[in-house]
């Protein structure tokens, strides 16, 4: 079968061009000037969005902890039910992600809106309006609603492989609610636990859509900073390549973390 | 207990469930209000048809869609195999480079080969629009291609093809009649995520498309960047709709085949 290493060749080269040298190409702009000189100057620079950053990752960390604590019970009933109920629950669980998530947040941006359903009911009963859009509970809203299915889903699966029997074990020799709860389930899912916070938190922490039309132009993300070096009006791809570098580099801070809570070698995707 | 789950299933359902909802029922609003129900329309449906740049950009996302899906597909499929006789170590490498696109965010990866067509174009004739959307969709769908089908080589016993070569068959042959048949699940998963991912992204494409070409998800983000038109809300309940569709046929078909082979598991 040594031959059919060949086959691999027309990738390795796509890999090559289109993820390697474009990664490669992130660090040089990041590390070099206009002119091509090493410079750590625009990385240095990235100080001055401390502010951005510490709200990036305290509104992803929200959201991930929401979801985590929305999606843990909802995946442990899933798990229980009957087995052929289980496949058409998860099917409607997971059925809105199938959806644009530019018009999942579209429908929130018009259900917050000041003009919106929720202000218009709270009228009716003489109270607001209250300002929803273009908070940053409305972003962290947003981020929830857009990625809950992410945690559902792998938590649903290694709960599923939980034993009813073992559950049964703990209650019999005498374990309350609580007990069996913190002593036996979530032990057996932190698996599933980890790879859901990484798949929240990755895509809560880099998001510019969710900011920008559920945030307004108080919210930026570290994502919004980004895309404005690249296609906004503060064009300097130096500066938005240096960005991206950091953030790179707190995800993989983030990834070694989990994967230190994480078993085996479990693949977080 | 029972009633307490249920109570939560509801609840989250809920969650789920409304903001699509209202999104729906105000599709058939007569007036633009975002809150009062004033009239039954199909009038913003009947826009939504004669809009020349949805309809346009539709074609457009089906066409690179397709195209990425079956490029993606047969560069996976190919890198698969390969990469599978490797040995160890340059696997190891491989499969980490390739699991970059999947593991950064969308925005680096975006932003990561917007810097090279930047350098491309500015050195031969390319132009951002339906060459780089091409590139980067394949990109990016790729490494799921191959993650698709890498499990199957893992599940097959290696000696199989051995014994078909010992029974005669050419090395071709073996390949056809022996790894074709086992990875083909994988082959056939990783095109069908494929062409939902392709169809589905907005991040890459909107670093990568330039103002020539455009997929549905960019006119949707500069449609929802204007003044709010009802046209939205038809578009959503539009695609509601084809995705519980698809999904229903999906179901049906996986629940007859496990019937069929005798494993019935639940749907």
């Amino acid at each position: 079968m040594k031959q059919m290493k060949i086959f691999a060749a027309p990738y390795l080269v796509w890999m090559v061009v289109f993820i390697l040298v474009p990664l490669l190409m992130v660090g040089y702009f990041a590390l070099t000037n206009d002119e091509g000189q090493l410079t750590i100057q625009y990385v240095s620079d990235v100080g001055q969005y401390a502010n951005i950053f510490v709200r990036s990752i305290w509104l992803a960390l929200i959201a991930t902890v929401i979801c985590l604590v929305m999606a843990y019970p909802l995946a442990f009933i899933l798990s229980r039910m009957d087995k052929h109920k289980q496949g058409t629950m998860l099917l409607i669980v997971m059925l809105p992600m199938w959806m644009n998530f530019l018009l999942r947040t579209y429908a929130w941006m018009t259900l917050l809106g000041n003009n919106g359903i929720i202000n218009y009911l709270f009228s009716l009963v003489g109270m607001g309006p209250f300002k929803l859009i273009n908070t940053s509970g409305a972003v962290v809203l947003g981020m929830v609603y857009n990625y809950l299915p992410f945690m559902i889903l792998p938590l649903y699966s290694v709960m599923v492989k939980i034993d009813k029997s073992v559950i049964e074990a703990a209650t019999d020799l005498g374990c309350n609610f609580w007990n069996t709860l913190f002593r036996v389930i979530v032990p057996l899912s932190v698996p599933g636990i980890t790879s859901g916070i990484t798949m929240v938190f990755v895509p809560a922490i880099s998001t510019f859509i969710i900011s920008r039309m559920l945030g307004g132009g108080s919210n930026l993300l570290i994502g919004d900073l980004i895309e404005m070096q690249f296609l906004g009006n503060a064009y300097n791809p130096h500066l938005g390549a240096a960005i991206s570098l950091v953030l790179m580099v707190i995800i993989l801070l983030i990834m070694t973390v989990m994967n230190q809570f994480s078993p085996d070698d479990q693949v977080l995707i | 207990m029972k009633k307490l789950a249920n109570l939560y299933l509801v609840l989250v359902m809920l969650f789920l469930y409304v903001p699509i909802f209202v999104l729906i029922v105000f599709s058939f609003n007569e007036s633009k209000s975002r809150s009062v129900f004033s009239g039954f329309t199909l009038d913003w449906y009947v826009r939504l048809f004669n809009n020349d740049i949805i309809i346009s950009s539709l074609i457009n996302t089906i066409i690179i869609a397709i195209l990425t899906s079956v490029i993606s597909t047969i560069l996976g499929t190919l890198a698969a195999i390969g990469i599978n006789s490797m040995r160890k170590l340059p696997k190891a490498v491989i499969m980490n480079i390739t699991n970059m696109p999947i593991i950064n965010p969308e925005i680096v990866t975006g932003v990561s080969l917007m810097l090279l067509f930047v350098f491309f174009a500015a050195r031969m004739h390319l132009e951002f629009g339906f060459v780089t959307l091409l590139l980067a969709h394949i990109t990016f769908d790729v490494p799921y291609v191959i993650l698709n089908i890498m499990p199957k080589f893992k599940q097959m016993d290696p000696h199989l093809c051995e014994a078909a070569q010992d029974l005669g068959c050419s090395p071709f042959q073996a390949f056809k009649k022996v790894v074709l048949p086992e990875i083909m699940p994988g082959i056939v998963s990783g095109f069908l995520i494929a062409f939902t991912y392709s169809l589905d992204d907005f991040v890459i494409s909107y670093f990568t498309s330039g103002s020539t070409s455009q997929t549905l998800p960019i006119t949707i983000y500069s449609m929802t960047r204007r003044k709010i038109s009802p046209e939205i809300n038809a578009l959503s309940t539009l695609i509601f709709l084809v995705v519980v569709i698809v999904l229903i046929v999906k179901n049906i078909i996986e629940t007859r085949a496990a019937k069929k082979n005798g494993t019935y598991k639940g749907a």
